[in-house]
């Protein structure tokens, strides 16, 4: 039951110990600064805590479990989305279908059909929506109401089943096997939020696009592209199939990816006049504010992984 | 034995609908009365408003939570009377208005002597959804010769859009719960609705799914 390939439970011992050294960390500041209030710096590595064990757990049970928990995380980004963006009293039936392809694409990611999964949303989805929108019949503000829906289902389903379908992939890296995958993607697109936060901090200047983001800057971005490139490069040969240079450009592609990911998140948070999509992770916010980056991400690592190995 | 019935309904049916079909943004939670006797006053826009805010309580203190609920609905029929008086451990009020106050405010002052916790939706029915109907003065007739019994003000929203009047369709849906500060004891029955009136807006102002493009 518990056969994790060696170089993806090295990873997930590495995380851990990341992790761990976290919390030591917080423990020795809290001790050092007893006056200083860490509430916030507590509930966020609390959250890591619980977020990695859930999938870790989900990880080593079985692929199937690791597809029902994105479905689940789907499910739960779907519905922040339909929350917090405004949609039409007469719309709650075509939100319900909405939620009704998340079962549906995670299935076809769980058989491995690679053929309807990628246009069960993009298609079928796209065209069903609006007719079930026109059955009901309000005319009013129809446009902005289509427009949000199929956007919403774009981004918090079909983009993020996108990471489960990496595990059912036939495996060419045998060390690393399908987790690997995950563990490298989930793993990147997170160390590059941190990445670029710190070099923002040490050496931010100009900012990049101050209307959106205004602590965003081009040190930050670039010192975080770089990094993420670099680490990519060396720890994509080990948990990917890819090779030293792609697996360069796959860092690049993760690490600008998610930049704008981000960013896009936060236009749309801007744009509602709200600080967070929610309070279900203590400490970071909603589940749209965690998988801002990795909607963007996980697609367009997919794909290029899926151009270059299959 | 009705006690368990309750417990058992809210832990297998209610609390996985309130937070994972759904999910709270729930806001000022330290607010909410621990206590009884105590009076909560909140919007109502769903039938899902009382079992949110019963699913605010730990499972051991639900038979203290006692919704006030109109006995022309809930005791309309055999099933639903059992249902709403045993599952939900509803107080039925007469909303026709032909009793005395004393009469009719009975089952509340028992429930309230007892030391119970009761939920109010003082504007009376659940209207047009996720819409501020106008509050009506009933709340003043069970508070104000009580000393022991305050009003905290609770504001919740998106709960409309889940389930509202006419509708079997449970849509999933986040909903903001804002529970403000007990109210200070009122003078007058004006004076009681306009600040219950006045901290509804004023709460409103911390739900993040109400927001308009």
């Amino acid at each position: 039951m518990f056969n994790i390939p060696p170089h993806s439970f090295y990873a997930m011992l590495v995380v851990l110990g990341l992790l761990l050294t976290a919390s030591t960390s917080r423990l020795i500041l809290a001790r050092r600064k007893p006056d200083k209030d860490y509430t916030e710096l507590r509930q966020r590595i609390q959250s890591w805590w619980w977020m990695i064990g859930i999938l870790f757990v989900c990880l080593v049970i079985s692929p199937t479990a690791a597809i029902i928990l994105f479905a689940f995380i789907s499910f739960l980004a779907l519905k922040e989305f339909f929350s917090i963006v405004p949609t039409r009293q007469a719309d709650r039936r075509v939100l319900f279908w909405a939620y009704v392809s998340i079962p549906i694409q995670y299935y076809l990611v769980s058989i491995g059909w690679y053929g309807m999964f990628i246009i069960f949303i993009p298609v079928y989805v796209f065209l069903l929506l609006p007719m079930r929108m026109v059955l009901i019949g309000e005319t009013k503000g129809f446009i902005h109401s289509a427009g949000t829906i199929h956007w919403a289902v774009m981004l918090t389903v079909f983009c993020i089943s996108h990471i489960a379908y990496l595990l059912v992939l036939p495996i060419e890296n045998p060390e690393a096997g399908s987790i690997g995958l995950v563990i490298f993607l989930l793993f990147m697109t997170q160390f590059n939020d941190v990445c670029q936060y710190i070099w923002g901090k040490l050496l931010g200047k100009h900012k990049i696009i101050p209307k959106v983001s205004p602590n965003k800057t081009w040190e930050g971005f670039l010192g975080g592209v770089l990094t993420i490139a670099l680490v990519s490069g060396f720890l994509g040969p080990y948990l990917t199939p890819l090779t030293f240079r792609f697996s360069l450009l796959a860092g690049l592609l993760i690490s600008c990816s998610g930049f704008i990911g981000d960013v896009v998140i936060s236009s749309l948070k801007r744009d509602l006049e709200i600080k967070d999509s929610g309070t279900l992770i203590p400490g970071h916010g909603g589940i749209l504010d965690r998988c801002d980056s990795l909607m963007f991400t996980s697609p367009l690592f997919f794909h290029f992984l899926y151009y270059v190995n299959y | 034995m009705d006690r368990l019935l309750k417990i058992l309904f809210f832990a297998v049916i209610v609390r996985p609908i309130v937070f994972i079909v759904l999910g709270l943004n729930l806001r000022g939670k330290q607010n909410l009365p621990q206590q009884g006797p105590a009076m909560i006053a909140a919007n109502h826009n769903s039938h899902l408003d009382t079992l949110v805010l019963m699913s605010l309580y730990p499972l051991s203190k639900l038979h203290r939570v006692r919704p006030v609920a109109a006995a022309d609905y809930f005791l309309k029929n055999r099933f639903l009377s059992w249902f709403a008086l045993n599952c939900i451990g509803i107080i039925p009020i007469s909303r026709a208005g032909r009793q005395r106050k004393a009469e009719l405010f009975a089952g509340c002052h028992q429930a309230l002597d007892q030391g119970d916790i009761l939920i109010l939706f003082p504007e009376g029915s659940r209207g047009n959804p996720e819409e501020l109907s106008e509050i009506k003065r009933g709340i003043y007739h069970i508070v104000h010769d009580r000393t022991d019994t305050r009003v905290t003000p609770v504001m919740m929203h998106g709960l409309g859009r889940a389930l509202p009047r006419g509708e079997a369709l449970l849509v999933p849906f986040n909903c903001d719960v804002i529970i403000g500060n007990e109210l200070p004891e009122a003078e007058t029955a004006e004076q009681l609705v306009n600040g219950i009136k006045e901290s509804f807006l004023e709460l409103q102002k911390y739900c993040i799914t109400c927001r308009q493009v």
